[in-house]
Parts: structure tokens; sequence; C-alpha cells
């Protein structure tokens, strides 16, 4: 294979290559290692961001107009005069909390950490196929959250047009006033931001067709590697249609276009668009915005397989069907983002095709969870805190995954359509699901990143803490929403329909403040970890996988040696030919060992 | 000073955090108890039953929100396909419930059940067709049939016939407010065009074309019970939503296009206000009000007004910083009582005939409805409106 070749060529280069400077080992590393480590800790910072917007707006919402001090003193006069939450500022929250979780924290956070730092590791490659695009591809990440950020600060305030910046609202600044130099900074961002995925996507990409080590087939790669590698083609696939849908939302705004405005009549003056749709604007962001969910939850699912296998001390059950599964929701999430769009406005017949794909999704989701389930099985489960947000994820794949079912089917997402039901719906199955997937990776892989050990105890109560809290927030959201309760509004008492749900989102703000408070505890043990915590051995989760044979001090090029042949699936784990509960992938198979799997 | 002292309590909150785990570490030094930061058999135990709890805590909140907020959610639809609409999500439900109860049982169940025991190995399952057979087909034909009901549903619901008898009455969105224009004697609404916005022809409506003539203008929105109602959805400015949640019904209302959605009122408002579950909705909504208004009234402001039931037409797609309050109150009224409303109304150009006779008569508009972000400088819009046309 290609793969050997290119190892003699690294091994050489390798030898006379150990002079580095802070800033290459630090800032501007190739290191996948390190790369990993800064979109890790990065994401960490956007996350800490996201969230505390969330619980400014959810504070709102419970204690509607109400004065907080805490709103003025991170909010300042302008937005928060008196301490009370301005309602266009409200929108910005929401908007900018929808952005950063979606994209920088769930996609750039949770692929770009773990597909960097395990798929050189698991496949047995000494770097990535390009290091240097790689360290480009974060840095442009980094550029955009940066940019991101500083739209928080422009006078007339950050883009408040939802995460989905439907125009005209976002187009036009007359509209609302994020759509001024906020929305132009948004969309700069995150065309950036999509530059950077592209990179990021492509390496991977590459990297897994090219770079594996000898032996090491597709059908022996950990279930991980398969769904970084689907996630990276989704996210060719799509990501350019966004970009596309982002530059002529530039060119409608700054250069008097009509790609998505028409016939617009605002502030007493007609204004000059002819001929535009803003339907077309939801075909292509939806394109990318519906698989950008599979983008999120993908590499959670991959994730929490690995975790799962390896606490179970079994393998995962249906390997080749996990791989077909993926696929499978790879393939129908480029045709179902119409979903979206039930009553957009465009034809009913087209609702018709979108709710028979989108219905076809739940197949193979139910494949994935009964696998897991059965995994489970007559295992000998180790319960360690990563293993805990792993069996946390399947619970809340399955409780947000089924109401999917309801809005996935178009009649009956005509009355539930922009209520909160989607709200919960929507924060449990991706949101939630793909955090979960996200630390119980942090969990499982830290030792690998930083060589010391997680506080498992902090690890115990920051996971159940937060498993009942995030019940707590987005369960009883589901009846807010049946009940006819529109999503981002500012505050309900002008409704006195709706007076009656008061109650509820107190409650749900509560829980959103304890489960945030909580996330404390991940913060402190994630940092006093990387210092203090115990040190790590080499293979502490008795795992089959190749990241478990590398030293655990990092070096350059992974392997001190030779890369490790692989001579075995991923998942030989309390295989009856074997005493031990764990066979790695490099153990030879004994001669006349049988293949026990498919 | 309250922030500083926050920020004080965290920083001691952190710091403390991090003695207690070191204490706890020391603790475990002498006792040679394991350190390694990896589950132990005594972890798996504590924290298998802690997920043998977990499930119990998801049974017992789901039957908690049951019964404390099911009665929130709305009940009774109030339109004729609503009926097809709940009867589809009662059988989804029914469906939904039933999975979520076995397939969280099982996950914590046998998370319970298989709790790490050193002295044990895993049995070595990796895979069985038959099994992955099962949960593909299974959940292929309940789906199946799911799909079949829907798109029956979807398709009756969506789909207006030509030569249907029907209402036409055209919904027009714009910051922050909705108005209605009814088509009048002839049933067909005059076409219109936003670049024809002038005084107080507000929807721009094009009065050169005759089936204009008749076309009525209202601020609020009555519908005849029985009667198949047409709604053509305008925007003016941005993407709005009409949404009429009782009915059941819901339309993106879009610049530069008209959208469309049809539906027949079942109940009278107030018919439905009688409804059992309504009243008792109001009586409770009351209570909440009136408990608000005594505190109100303590703190020196006024008292809310008590609480009766109106359909409302509820802005549903964010529109912008008042996209909060953009509501319309819908009235069902008896077909007599809808024609008799209905004739007491003016017709737009009657409307039009009457600003121009006295040109700054703000009470001409009227009919159009008054409301502060809609008031525009008349000068600009003609002005504007010329430029348009050209």
């Amino acid at each position: 294979m290609s793969a050997v070749g290119h190892d003699h060529g690294h091994d050489q280069e390798h030898e006379h290559h150990h002079k580095e400077t802070f800033i290459t080992k630090y800032i501007f590393s190739i290191d996948h290692k390190m790369i990993a480590k800064q979109y890790l800790i990065t994401g960490i910072i956007m996350g800490v961001i996201g969230i505390t917007m969330s619980l400014l707006f959810r504070m709102q919402l419970a204690w509607p107009e109400e004065s907080f001090k805490i709103f003025n003193v991170l909010l300042g006069d302008k937005f928060a005069p008196d301490g009370v939450m301005a309602n266009d500022v409200y929108l910005a929250l929401v908007t900018i909390h929808g952005t950063i979780m979606v994209f920088f924290v769930l996609t750039a956070g949770l692929s770009g950490t773990f597909s960097n730092l395990l798929i050189p590791l698991q496949i047995g490659a000494r770097d990535m196929a390009s290091g240097f695009m790689n360290m480009i591809s974060y840095w442009l990440f980094f550029l955009s959250a940066v940019i991101m950020l500083s739209s928080l600060f422009v006078e007339s305030g950050p883009a408040s047009a939802g995460w989905t910046i439907y125009p005209p609202l976002s187009a036009l600044p007359q509209a609302i006033p994020g759509s001024g130099a906020g929305m132009t900074l948004w969309l700069v961002s995150m065309a950036i931001f999509i530059a950077s995925s592209l990179m990021g996507s492509l390496n991977y990409i590459v990297t897994v067709l090219n770079l594996r080590t000898k032996g090491m087939s597709m059908t022996r790669l950990p279930l991980t590697i398969w769904t970084f590698f689907v996630t990276a083609i989704i996210g060719v696939i799509s990501f350019p249609v966004l970009l596309s849908a982002a530059l002529l939302l530039i060119f409608d705004r700054s250069f008097g276009t009509s790609f998505f405005l028409s016939d617009i009549y605002i502030a007493g003056e007609v204004l000059h668009y002819q001929g535009g749709s803003p339907v077309l604007f939801e075909h292509l962001f939806w394109f990318l915005g519906h698989p950008e969910v599979y983008i999120v939850i993908l590499p959670a699912m991959g994730i929490v397989s690995e975790v799962m296998a390896t606490n179970s001390r079994k393998p995962i059950f249906g390997y080749r069907a996990m791989i077909m599964s993926v696929l499978a929701i790879a393939f129908l999430s480029t045709i179902v983002w119409g979903h979206h769009m039930f009553i957009s406005g465009m034809n009913p017949f087209l609702g018709s095709v979108f709710t028979f794909t989108t219905l076809l999704i739940a197949i193979p989701s139910a494949v994935k969870a009964f696998n897991w389930i059965t995994t489970l099985w007559k295992g000998n489960l180790q319960f360690n805190p990563a293993m805990l947000f792993s069996i946390g994820m399947v619970s809340t794949f399955i409780t947000g995954g089924l109401t999917g079912i309801i809005l996935g089917d178009s009649t009956l997402d005509i009355n539930v359509h922009d209520t909160y039901f989607v709200i919960a719906h929507f924060h449990l199955v991706m949101g939630i699901s793909a955090l979960y997937g996200m630390f119980a990776g942090i969990y499982h892989w830290f030792p690998k990143m930083y060589g010391r050990m997680l506080n498992k105890n902090l690890g115990y109560i920051h996971f159940w803490v937060t498993a009942v809290c995030a019940y707590g927030v987005f369960f009883p959201m589901h009846f807010i929403g049946l009940a006819g309760l529109p999503r981002r509004y500012y505050t309900n008492t002008n409704f006195p329909l709706f007076d009656d749900l008061q109650n509820v989102n107190v409650l749900i703000t509560t829980f959103a403040l304890v489960g945030g408070a909580f996330q404390l505890v991940f913060l402190y043990n994630f940092f006093s970890s990387i210092f203090y915590g115990k040190k790590a051995e080499q293979n502490p989760w008795k795992s089959t996988t190749l990241e478990w044979t590398t030293p655990v001090e990092h070096i350059h090029g992974n392997w001190p040696g030779e890369i490790p042949e692989v001579h075995r699936w991923a998942y030989d784990y309390s295989n009856p030919n074997h005493d031990v509960d764990f066979v790695p992938q490099t153990v030879p198979m004994k001669e006349g060992e049988e293949v026990l799997h498919h | 000073m309250t922030s500083l002292l926050v920020i004080i309590v965290l920083v001691l909150l952190a710091v403390a955090l991090w003695q207690l785990t070191k204490i706890f570490d020391l603790t475990q030094v002498g006792s040679r108890v394991d350190d390694s930061q990896v589950a132990t058999d005594k972890d798996n135990n504590i924290q298998g039953y802690l997920l043998f709890g977990f499930l119990a805590f998801i049974y017992i909140f789901t039957i908690y929100g049951l019964l404390k907020w099911g009665n929130l959610v709305l009940h009774t639809p109030a339109s004729e396909h609503g009926g097809q609409v709940d009867h589809l999500m009662n059988i989804t439900w029914i469906l939904i419930f039933t999975v979520q109860v076995i397939t969280q049982g099982l996950l914590h169940y046998f998370s319970f059940k298989y709790k790490g025991d050193q002295n044990k190995k895993a049995l070595f399952f990796a895979d069985s067709n038959k099994l992955e057979a099962i949960w593909s087909i299974i959940p292929s034909v309940v789906l199946a049939c799911l799909i079949l009901y829907g798109l029956y549903a979807w398709n009756n619901i969506m789909f207006v016939d030509k030569d249907e008898d029907v209402i036409e009455i055209e919904i027009y969105a714009q910051q922050f407010k909705w108005t209605a224009r009814y088509a009048g004697a002839d049933n067909v609404l005059g076409k219109a065009n936003v670049r024809l916005i002038e005084g107080v022809n507000t929807l721009g409506v094009d009065m050169s074309d005759p089936y204009s003539q008749d076309d009525i203008v209202v601020s609020e929105l009555h519908i005849p019970k029985g009667k198949k109602v047409h709604f053509k959805m305008r925007s003016q400015d941005v993407l709005h939503s009409a949404y009429f949640p009782h009915f059941r019904a819901q339309m993106n209302c879009v610049p530069g296009m008209v959208t469309e959605f049809a539906f027949t009122p079942t109940y009278t408002t107030s018919e439905y206000r009688e409804l059992p579950y309504m009243v008792e909705k109001v009586a409770k909504i009351n209570e909440i009000r009136s408990k608000k208004s005594t505190e109100l009234v303590a703190k020196g402001q006024t008292a809310l007004d008590p609480y009766t039931f109106d359909y409302l037409l509820l802005c549903n797609k964010i529109c912008g910083a008042s996209h909060y309050n953009m509501q319309m109150k819908v009235v069902v009224d008896t077909p007599e009582d809808y024609k008799k409303w209905l004739s007491e109304k003016t017709s737009l150009a009657q409307d039009i005939k009457a600003a121009a006779a006295t040109p700054a008569a703000p009470e001409a508009a009227g009919a159009a409805g008054t409301s502060d972000s809609a008031t525009v400088d008349t000068t600009a819009v003609k002005e504007a409106a010329k430029v348009a046309m050209k």
C-alpha cells in the first residue's frame, strides 16, 4: 500500500527534525495532536460563550423584562439599560448562541478535535496528509471565531436574524439593526469558517484513504474513523453550497443584486429589488443546514461506538451494519433538506417527497440505536465517565430522535413548526447528544492528549447533574411547544393565552442555570488535570486500537520506531480465543485462529 | 460591588473544590485504594444503580409532565382538517411512547444488569443478520404506514380544488402587524404589489384592476363557521409566518410571492369559549393573572385585564425586534353574523375616495387599522411609488 512507501520517507525525515521553538510547537504547529488540542481549547472557550448566552436569554424568558445586574455587567448599558435586556439584543443572543454552538463548538470543536487527534493515530499514520494545510485550517477557524466574536462589539449589534439568517431580514439593516455591520461580519466569518472546514475535511478524506498502515483495511477501521471520514465527505459536499448562499447574500446586501429579494417596501420606501426569492436562500441554506446536523452528530456517534465497545469489553454489535447505517444516513442527509421548508411556500408536492425521504432516516437511526443497546447486552460494563456520557448520548438521541417522526411528517409539522417543540427536538437529538459525544471523547482521550487522567469523581458529578438538567430543560419544552408557543419570542407576556406556560419557563431556566453552573466542574477538572492530573498509563482503558500503542509523551511522528502493522479488526474484546479480554489490533492472529465476526 | 463578590465566591469555590479533591486523593494514598482514575468495581456498582435510578427518573418525569403539563397543550382543533392532523398526531404519539419506554428501558436496564465485575468476562457477540433484519424491517413497515397516512392528509390539506366553493381572503404581513383583505362580492382579490402602496392604500392594491373595486381591507379577521376559507398570504418586507395554532394552520408569508393555505372553521369563537377544556384553561389563566395583578398593584402599577379567549393569528417566523408582539385577533362568526359584519365595512375604493376628499384625514385609514409601526410618511410613500411605477 502507499502507506508503506510513505513511512520510509517520513522516518528518515523524522531523525533530524527535532528542533522546535515555542512558536512552532504550540502556536503554528503542524503536528496533528497539537492542532487537535488547539481546536479543543478554542471549542471549549466558544462553548463557554455560547452556553452563557443561552443562560442569559433563558433568564429573560423566565423572568421577562426584569432587571438583572448580570445583564448590565455582561451586555453593557447599551444592550441592557438598567439591567433589562433589550428586545433586539435577545434576538442577537439567540442568533449568536445558535451559530457558535452549531458551527464553532459542535462542528469545529468536535470534528476538528477528534478527527485531527484520532485519524492519524488510529489508522497508523505519522501525521495528516498535509500538516501545513491542517495548520492553516486551524488558523482560519481561529480567525473566523475572532471575527464572529468581534461582531458582538459593533455599534449596531451582532447578527440578529436567527442562526438561519433568512433574508430579507438578514439583508436589510432597516429591518433589524443587527443586519448592518454585525451581519457583514457574520457572513465574512462564516465564509472563512467554511474555507477552514473544507481544508480540514479534504485532509481527513485523503489521510484516511491513503495513509492507513499495513493491514489496516477499510473494514478494520474503528467506527470513529468511519464516521469522521463520512462526516468529512458530507462537509465537502454541502459546505460549498452554504458558501454560495453567503456570497450571494453578500452580493444582495452590498452590490444591489436581487438573488433573494423582491418587491420590498420597508421604512416608508420601495426598494429596487425585483425577481429574487427568499425561498431560494432557504433551499441553499438547508442544503447545508440539514447535512450539518449529521456533520455534528456522526462524529459523536463514532466516538460513542468506540467508547461503548471499549467499556463494555465487547465488540461493537453489528460493525458492518453500523458502517452501512452511517453511509445510509450520509446519503439520505443530502436529500431531506426540504423538511425545514414544508410551510415555506414551496410546492406542497415537494413537501410529500421530503416527508418520504426524511422518515426513511429513522431506519438507519433505529439500527444504530438497537446496535448500541445490544452492545451493552451481556457486556462487562466499565462505568468510566466516558461510558456514562455514551449511554447518556444514546438516551438523548432516542428521546430527541423520536419526536423527529412528528417534525418530519409534513402534516404534523404544520402546527409545531417553529415552536418550542422544535427547540426541544433538535437540542436533544443533536445538541445534547453531540455534546455528550464530545464529552465522552474528552474523558476517553484526555490521557492521549495530555498524558494525564481526568478526575473520575468530578466526571461522575459532571455527568449526573448534566444528565438530569438536560432532561429538565428540554423535556418540559415539548409541552410549551405543543401549546403553540413560537420560538424566538422575546417574551410571551403579550399573549395572555400563554400565561399558564410561565411556570414551566421558570422551571426550564432553573434547570438550565444549575446545569450551566455544573459545567464549571468540568472546566475545573479539565484545566487542573492538564497540569496536576494523575499521570496516565499507556493504555488506561485497555483498548485495542492503535492510538494506545504510541508513547504517552507526544512525539512528532507518533511512533518512535516503525509504524505497527495491523492484524485484526478494532473490536477484539473478550474474544474467546484469547485469555485477556482485549486483543490489540497489532497482535498477529494465532495459528489457526478464526475470524469470529463478519 | 456585587459582581466582585460573586467573582470572589466563585474563585473561593474553585479553590475549595481543588483542596477537597486533593485531600480526597491524599486520604487514599495510605489505604492502597486504586487511584488510577479508571472505574473500579465499586464505581461500576454505584453507577449501575444510578443508571437504573435514572431510568426511573425518565419514566417518572414523563408521567409527571403528562399529568402536570398535559392540559397546557392545544386541545380540540377548531378546523375541519385539524381533526385529521390530531388523529395522526395521536397515533404517532402512541408509537413514540411505546418505542421510548422500551428502548430507554432496555438501555438503562442492560447498563444496570451488566455492570462491570472483575471476575466476569463479556460475551463475544459481534453480529447477527437476523437481528439487524428485524430492526430494519419493523421500523420500515411502521414508517411506511405513517408516511402513507401523512401524505394522504397532507394532500387533503394543502391542495385546494379549483372549483371548490371557498371564500378568498388575503393575509398581509408587515413589521409588526397583520392586515386582511376581503375579495368582496366578486370573491376575486384584485392584483396588488408593494410598489403601488400609496396613502390609504397600504397594501399596494392595484386600483386599476376591476376585481379590486370591491375589495375590503380590515385589521381584524372575521371568518364564518363551516365555510372553507382560502387564505392568500403576502408580505411587504421580510419573511413572516401566519400561524393559527387553534386551527392547526400555518404558512409563511414571503415578499415577492403569494402563498396559500385553506381551512374550514368548525367552532365559532363563542362556541370555542364554552368548551370545557377552554373554560378550565381560561379560569386558570385568570387565576394567574389576578395573582400577578395584586403584585403589580402593590408595586403601584396597573393591574392586568382579565382574559377572555380569542382565536389568534401569530407571527411565527423571526421578523425583527418586535416579532414577539405581532398578532391579530381572529373571530369565527356564524355565517349570518359574518355577512352582517362584512356588509358594514367600507370598500378600499371608498376609503381612497374619502381620503382624497379630506387630504389629511387619518381616520379614513381606520379600516386598515393603526399601529405606531405602520404610520408612514405619506409624501415619501407617494414619491417612492411614483419612482417605482416610473
